[in-house]
């Protein structure tokens, strides 16, 4: 009945929009600012906006990812969410009637739905997505206000039960204790709604309400959580029709490739910070720089690439993709990679290079093929993806090597930055506990102990190594900090180290 | 021929003549006809010496009855209902090729009561020990018909030392991993590791205990006197009322009270009627409030079903099937019936040789009439055992046609 309905009054609109469509500018299409992607948009669009909508939504996305990946708190993820999200994805509520909130709000739909026919291919793209679309929802229904988000509960049917007022009084000390042990303040005025305990697994796992017979009783200031879940549990159950659905748009040639594009960005986290070369630093990075910066620089991964390349004057396929890709963000434009790959591959005819790795470069640059920018390896992908085979030297020496040669490794690249063989047993616990990262991160703590990087510090607040590009790049930074503040005294300090 | 022993040739005897099959059957199947619920569903069998082959599946009952004559297992094991046949598995995509039904399963185990036993360890269990068992099953039992509201649970014994339990509710076989890792969340009590002494940490500060646990802690008070402090008397040597004190954590309290035992030998319920006494002293304060709190814990500690998390939170988990014999003991896993939980005893469960015996004692004063061998266990004394899985089995299969005559029209399942 109510579907029905809701059917007419939308088919009405629909009409009434096409005829008065200089009066209606109302928001009454999308009447509330939060969506629960029900129904999916109807109406033309061009291909255009068909891509824009998805990729901007998914800078966003790929951000609320990050954020999981780095551990961030809820807070930090939400505020980092908002931002993101007024530069390329604005959803303004109700009550900032002087903006276009219709067109707003037809964006967000369509973005929505353009990603699930992109993230719907994979159990794990499927989970990915709905993992971050579910934080996303979160986030926008925190920041609602409170008015707005009861309506937006009430046109949507959530299959609770008020729980009368009898049965309030039948339970009430189970009910106190149970917001008493939730460290919620019990409050004898509250309102709880009953739904089966399925429903809200989060609120059952870590027992903060009160259960009988199946049923939860949840209070009304939880109940958000039922709506997460509904949310969650909804769309994961879309993706999978949409999934069933999809082979019917093989045939469509404009469709597809933006589609692929669209998933793969997610997967290699494109719209992360690494994506792109650090312009602006001002410091034009040159091929012949590079032996110094290594030195200086490199996190463990890719000094064994540059001291590979220089010893064997070649690196194999992975092993360029993974440097070439870091030294591209790290800033060496396209005509210095290739004289540095020319250069550092001597062995090698002219004849030879251009035919087969100068095409390989200038496609890493999107300058060939399917011309996609593509992101340094972060130290997930680096870590789980392409394991080296013998013979190769990419991957993570904290998890490729043998402990023996980690430690040999170690000493070689790094005791001229400080670190000693006292520091060895630490590193190898956290490695041979599978923290690759923390042993990296350590190793960048005490490199760089003579810039004041304390333990504990990381690359910066605390923050762990996640990307070979961060290393690199809070080295420099932490450099070039020294060198402004007192250039001079440290010119003084090596004299005196010399002598 | 001795009790225990557990060939090949009487395994295969008590495959071919004794195993309940039909009860098995209509107990996984919740219907006469056979469902996905059979026909899609993994068992697992375990080979001499040591193989294991997984994703076998089944037609119907006899067609498990013949493979499991046929490779005559010293065991096998109940897997979730999946989206395909098992056996068709390397023919359909991985991506097709899901768990979507099990059981709801739990593991008790004494092995991870030894740190509290004082009677036997490791492997051993005695009349004695299985009372941590009892108290662990009529609280669970309890806990899940209460909270959860699940009505068909199905106690099996391990054949050693332990206790399976089974719910087969539709909500409960549908549960997600993500469901049964909260349910799990939900009834664990006891946390932490070898190195940790202080296991349950349920409550905010001295805050009451959620209402789920406060429900189970009333039961256990009368069972932590009985068992903990007169049976086990886990207080009498310092090592365990060491961890008695510890647990208390009131400086100026476990101080007097550790003077007191040094001294004179104490048992344990003298030294539980110190700590109570020591409570009372400070009646309104904080110290009290502290100590109620701790003694609590304590006795949650001591009696709580120490659940194994691991096999409850994964559908695709395999546990042994009801009626296996388990290879050392020879018993045969019975299902038990949890109002009588107190009285079962484990010496007292059939063994397969023995019920062997029963069969030819039984064979030879009928004559050798009985060529058919399909209810031969209606003779021996795993009649009771077989009886209490088939009432189970048709409350089951009623509820299932009552929820289908409400459905209306047949939707498969």
């Amino acid at each position: 009945m109510q579907n029905k309905e809701d059917r007419q009054k939308l088919l009405a609109q629909q009409t009434l929009s096409k005829i008065n469509e200089v009066e209606n500018h109302g928001t009454r299409r999308y009447p509330h600012r939060l969506n629960f992607y029900d129904k999916p948009p109807l109406g033309d669009i061009t291909i255009e906006d068909f891509e824009t909508c998805a990729l901007d939504r998914l800078r966003i996305l790929a951000e609320i990812e990050s954020s999981f990946v780095r551990n961030r708190s809820w807070d930090e993820l939400k505020n980092i969410t908002i931002t993101q999200s007024d530069k390329f994805l604005q959803l303004n509520s109700n009550s900032a009637w002087t903006l276009d909130l219709e067109s707003q709000r037809r964006k967000d739909h369509v973005g929505h739905f353009v990603l699930r026919l992109a993230f719907c291919r994979s159990e794990d793209l499927r989970r990915r997505f709905v993992k971050a679309e579910t934080a996303l929802f979160r986030v926008r229904f925190d920041s609602d206000d409170g008015e707005e988000n009861l309506e937006f509960l009430k046109s949507r049917d959530f299959g609770w039960e008020e729980v009368t007022a009898d049965e309030v009084e039948e339970h009430f000390k189970e009910l106190q204790t149970a917001a008493a042990s939730a460290n919620r303040e019990p409050n004898p005025k509250e309102r709880y709604c009953k739904v089966r305990w399925t429903r809200v697994p989060d609120l059952i796992e870590k027992r903060r309400v009160f259960l009988k017979g199946g049923m939860a009783y949840v209070p009304s200031r939880e109940q958000s959580s039922i709506v997460f879940q509904e949310f969650q549990n909804s769309l994961m159950k879309s993706l999978e029709m949409t999934a069933k659905a999809l082979p019917f748009l093989d045939e469509d040639t404009r469709i597809v490739p933006i589609l692929n594009n669209l998933s793969q960005g997610f997967l290699a986290g494109v719209s992360s910070e690494w994506s792109t070369a650090t312009a602006g630093s001002g410091n034009e990075i040159t091929a012949d720089m590079i032996d110094d910066m290594a030195r200086k620089h490199f996190p463990a991964c890719m000094r064994n690439l540059h001291e590979c390349l220089r010893r064997d004057k070649h690196l194999k396929h992975f092993g360029r993709l993974q440097y070439g890709l870091f030294l591209k963000v790290l800033g060496l434009s396209i005509d210095e990679a290739i004289s540095f790959w020319r250069r550092s591959f001597s062995n090698i005819q002219d004849d030879k290079f251009n035919k087969e790795y100068r095409y390989n470069i200038r496609h890493s640059f999107g300058l060939e093929g399917k011309r996609a920018n593509y992101p340094a390896k972060s130290c997930q992908q680096i870590l789980t993806s392409d394991q080296p085979g013998t013979g190769d030297s990419h991957g993570c020496p904290y998890r490729h090597f043998s402990p023996d040669n980690l430690q040999t490794a170690l000493l070689s690249m790094y005791s001229s930055q400080g670190l000693t063989s006292a520091d060895l047993p630490e590193i190898m616990h956290t490695v041979k506990a599978g923290h690759y990262h923390v042993a990296c991160t350590r190793v960048f703590e005490i490199t760089h102990a003579r810039q004041g990087v304390a333990k504990g510090e990381g690359v910066g607040s605390g923050e762990s190594v996640t990307h070979p590009n961060q290393y690199a790049a809070r080295s420099r930074e932490l450099e070039r900090e020294r060198d402004g503040d007192n250039g001079k005294k440290e010119d003084d300090g090596d004299v005196v180290m010399m002598g | 021929m001795s009790d225990t022993e557990v060939s090949p040739e009487i395994m295969l005897a008590f495959y071919k003549r004794l195993y309940p099959y039909k009860s098995i059957f209509g107990w996984l199947n919740h219907e006469h006809t056979p469902t996905r619920r059979f026909t899609h569903r993994e068992w697992a069998f375990t080979l001499p010496p040591d193989t294991y082959v997984r994703y076998q599946s089944f037609a119907d009952a006899d067609e498990l009855k013949k493979q499991v004559c046929q490779l005559n297992p010293t065991r096998f094991e109940i897997g979730p209902v999946y989206s395909a046949k098992p056996r068709d598995r390397k023919t359909v995509r991985a991506a097709n090729f899901t768990p979507q039904l099990r059981e709801l399963v739990f593991d008790i185990d004494m092995t991870d009561y030894d740190e509290i036993r004082t009677c036997c360890s490791g492997a051993g269990i005695c009349k004695r020990c299985w009372a941590f068992i009892a108290a662990a099953v009529r609280v669970l039992d309890r806990a899940i018909r209460d909270q959860f509201g699940y009505k068909y649970l199905l106690w099996v014994y391990s054949g050693r030392r332990g206790i399976h339990l089974w719910i087969s509710d539709k909500e409960a076989m549908e549960l997600t991993d993500e469901q049964r890792r909260a349910l799990v969340g939900w009834l664990t009590v006891i946390q932490g590791g070898k190195e940790m002494k202080k296991k349950v940490n349920v409550r905010q500060g001295t805050k009451s205990l959620p209402p789920g646990i406060q429900m189970s802690l009333e039961s256990l008070r009368t069972i932590f006197h009985r068992l903990i402090l007169e049976d086990q008397d886990c207080f009498a040597e310092e090592e365990g009322w060491e961890t008695l004190l510890q647990l208390i954590s009131e400086p100026s309290v476990t101080r007097r009270l550790r003077a007191k035992w040094e001294i004179k030998s104490r048992s344990s319920e003298e030294k539980w009627e110190d700590v109570k006494r020591e409570a009372r002293a400070d009646k309104g304060g904080k110290i009290h409030d502290n100590m109620v709190a701790a003694m609590e814990d304590i006795v949650l500690q001591y009696t709580y079903p120490r659940l194994d998390a691991e096999v409850s939170k994964h559908r695709n988990h395999l546990l042994k099937a009801p009626f296996c014999v388990h290879p050392k003991t020879g018993r045969v896993c019975v299902p038990v019936d949890p109002s009588s939980i107190d009285s079962f005893r484990p010496e007292r469960v059939p063994t397969v040789s023995q019920l062997l015996r029963e069969l030819d004692e039984a064979g030879a004063s009928a004559g050798a009439e009985a060529t058919e061998h399909h209810s031969d266990w209606q003779k021996t004394s795993l009649k009771p055992y077989v009886d209490m899985l088939d009432r189970h089995v048709a409350a089951l299969m009623e509820e299932v046609r009552r929820a289908k005559r409400e459905a209306g029209p047949d939707r498969s399942w």
